[in-house]
């Protein structure tokens, strides 16, 4: 930064301030905060709800009351956070709030979680002088990832933003006044919308308007009831979040704990999606070598994100041809567990719950899908978020913090470095570009941290390698915003890369919709990225193909990558989803 | 949007949407040009422009039609009666104008169109024209110093002129 460094007082003390957006962020970096629904550092300022309000003095002694989020911070003004005036108007803010929502908060999704709940308490609200309201609305419960409550809506509109501003905006404002209303167009259920679930709308909401859609009651019967084997495994983000729910720092790697916890609760074998994962690379990697070598279906899109792939499926159904057949991490080590667990364990397939734990709620979504079934039967039984495993541990009792460290169960707890990174956004594609490298030049890859593509903040990031002799080029974008920006230079035919990686969630699966609330702390994203970079340094072997177990498991029952068997298992395909309506004139 | 079997011809919105460059910032001219073809903006219609122009969803477009009085989510019929009452018209004797139209083609309160989908019926606040107090514009034709009486009997010539009762 070359800009002059400018000074501001907040709360009498001299703050230095450069290019922060607003006074809130400085208020921030000074170590001090005041309250907010509606802010979110990575979505437009929007001043809706009025709770940061501060009092500002200029130096002409003129004295002003002003939303913190929507000010441009000048010099040598003096700001007051907590003046009679300030708190005065945020106790009437949430009085109002209050006036107009549901307020049976012992049963809410997000008792505990709830910033208004949190400030109705922080500011001492013991009473709310208007009557409940009597006309609530209904919920929509349509959606496999995300339920909607309006009766407990702020109209913040964060979800709005997030919706709008990371993907293609399928929530909007409708009506007026005293009437406005968050809702999908025409008040329709998410189910019969174009929602991908990724579930970045449930992450900014500060209420209980939206959350996720809950699957703890049954995975609860099915780990306690003793007829049924249950087996588990776990995506790479999960355990560089669920730390936090228990007091531990963002992108600190619980893995152990995790691995323990899930043997408390009652899971009779966990496994890590990160096998999954290795598999995905080995069949991905491959993939993309024949694609190249042959020239078709350039570039290749990654196909770990189930928001994307359901995007490319109702926005772009001409280029599924695009996307790599490859299942997910998730829907590949289900299947594998699907065929291979029940010998293990000495149960049949009927007998058998597999669970996997994901940073996402699309994957809900995903694991429904009639291809990712074996006679009519889910392959991944449940989905949970990392946020309900950690609801589940509350409930279990178990003490997180002070678990001794436990290993998963072989041979499908076994990973590499390769496979941890999936998490971050850059992960799968650098992850991918270590073992192709291996099978076109037959060389391994020397220097294998490719930091081109790595970062939680850009949402755009490219690099060119050289094969010895092939060129290639990998763009890895984050968010369907940014990703649409891309398919849009497929079809100019501008495109220069030759590998796509999408993920939904800005900044990869780390800030996936079913992460501990991380929204209003733009870092933590940087921490989980980097406490999955960390453990890739630290394990013995950091590339997919040396993977033990994923070797093994070709050797004895897949044969080789691409093979009949793994296409069988390993490989899916995609549904046309478009809507007649969409069609214009000219595409008939 | 209610199954009134309207079907939309995306050609002529997509000349609407050439006309105004797919340009976000026309939202509010496209609809109005929508609305002149249909008499109320169909679901279709909405859904189509969100996805057609850039930086719009259909959730936006919506939004955006329910905000502004002037847009109408429901079939209009033929004639759009509309009974001024703003605060002249008020005073001067219009709800009694309106009730007698409610009476006379069956339209109870909260609805909008009559059963044989000929009539619609609404309020508007001022009309600008409060020296003709009580004012009732029929598909804009103006009808000043309106009655219960004299209402029923304009009712009666456009029913007339229907062809019947």
């Amino acid at each position: 930064m070359t800009e002059d460094k400018k000074t501001l007082f907040i709360e009498g003390k001299e703050v230095e301030f450069t290019d922060e957006p607003n006074l809130l962020e400085v208020i921030r970096k000074a170590g001090m905060n005041v309250p907010t629904f509606c802010y979110r550092p990575d979505l437009t300022s929007f001043g809706a709800c009025r709770m940061c309000v501060v009092e500002v003095e200029y130096p002409n002694g003129r004295k002003m009351i002003n939303s913190s989020c929507t000010m441009p911070p000048e010099a040598g003004i003096k700001v007051s956070l907590n003046t009679e005036k300030t708190r005065r108007i945020r106790k009437t803010v949430l009085e109002l709030l209050l006036a107009n929502h549901d307020r049976k908060c012992l049963t809410c999704e997000r008792s505990g979680d709830c910033e208004l709940q949190q400030y109705a308490e922080e500011y001492g609200i013991k009473e709310i002088r208007y009557a409940d309201k009597d006309d609530y609305l209904p919920v929509d419960n349509s959606s496999p990832s995300i339920v909607r409550d309006p009766n407990k809506c702020i109209l913040c509109g964060a979800c709005v933003r997030a919706c709008d501003e990371f993907q293609h905006g399928v929530l909007g404002f409708a009506n007026r006044g005293s009437r406005t209303l968050v809702q999908p167009m025409n008040g329709k259920p998410l189910a019969d919308v174009e929602c991908i679930n990724c579930g970045q709308c449930v992450a900014v909401c500060p209420t209980g308007a939206l959350t996720i859609k809950s699957d703890i009651e049954e995975v609860w019967s099915r780990v306690t009831n003793p007829e049924i084997k249950t087996v588990v495994h776990m995506a790479p983000s999960v355990r560089v979040a669920l730390g936090e729910m228990f007091g531990l720092e963002a992108g600190t790697n619980s893995i152990g704990k995790i691995n323990a916890a899930l043997r408390k609760i009652g899971f009779d074998m966990v496994f890590d999606t990160n096998f999954g994962a290795d598999l995905t690379i080995m069949e991905e990697a491959t993939e993309f070598v024949g694609r190249v070598t042959k020239g078709e279906n350039l570039p290749l899109f990654t196909s770990c994100c189930p928001a994307w792939i359901k995007y490319i499926e109702t926005a772009h159904p001409e280029m599924l041809n695009h996307l790599s057949s490859c299942k997910s991490p998730m829907s590949m080590q289900s299947p594998v567990l699907v065929q291979l667990a029940p010998q293990m364990l000495g149960v049949d397939r009927e007998h058998l719950t597999v669970v996997a734990i994901m940073p996402c709620t699309a994957k809900k979504f995903e694991c429904k899908r009639e291809e990712l079934s074996q006679n009519g039967k889910q392959d991944t039984d449940f989905v949970l978020t990392t946020k309900e495993l950690g609801k589940m541990i509350k409930s279990a009792g178990i003490d997180f913090a002070n678990l001794e460290p436990e290993e998963a169960d072989t041979p499908f707890g076994e990973y590499t470095g390769a496979g941890t990174i999936f998490g971050a956004s850059g992960g799968v594609a650098e992850a991918a570009v270590r073992t192709a490298y291996q099978m076109v030049t037959g060389d391994e890859l020397a220097d294998i941290d490719i930091l081109a593509i790595r970062g939680t903040s850009e949402r755009c990031k490219e690099i060119e390698l050289d094969l010895k002799g092939t060129k290639v080029t990998v763009r890895v974008v984050s968010t369907i915003k940014e990703a649409e920006k891309s398919l849009q230079e497929i079809k100019a035919g501008t495109a220069k890369f030759q590998m796509l990686e999408v993920m939904a969630c800005p900044g990869g699966c780390i800030n996936g919709g079913g992460q501990p609330r991380s929204c209003d702390n733009s870092k933590i994203k940087a921490q989980r990225a980097e406490g999955l970079y960390k453990e890739d340094r630290e394990l013995p072997q950091r590339k997919s193909h040396f993977n033990p177990s994923v070797k093994k498991l070709y050797d004895e029952f897949l044969e080789k990558p691409n093979s009949h068997k793994a296409h069988e298992l390993l490989h899916t395909v995609y549904t046309n989803r478009r809507k007649n309506c969409y069609i214009s004139a000219g595409e008939e | 949007m209610n199954g009134s079997g309207t079907s939309i011809d995306f050609r002529a919105i997509d000349k609407i949407l050439e006309k105004y460059d797919y340009k976000k910032s026309y939202l509010i001219a496209m609809l109005q040009s929508v609305q002149e073809i249909y008499k109320y903006l169909p679901e279709e219609a909405m859904t189509y422009i969100g996805e057609k122009v850039e930086d719009l969803s259909p959730a936006t477009v919506y939004g955006v039609a329910t905000f502004y009085a002037q847009f109408s989510l429901e079939p209009k019929g033929k004639y759009e009666i509309k009974v001024c009452d703003g605060t002249a018209c008020h005073v001067r004797g219009s709800m009694p104008v309106l009730n007698a139209i409610r009476n006379k083609l069956n339209i109870t309160e909260g609805k909008l169109t009559s059963e044989n989908g000929l009539f619609s019926l609404e309020t508007v606040s001022c009309l600008g024209a409060c020296g003709l107090a009580p004012v009732v514009v029929i598909n804009d034709k103006v009808y000043p110093q309106m009655t219960s009486d004299a209402v029923s009997i304009v009712i009666d010539t456009l029913l007339k002129e229907e062809g019947g009762n």
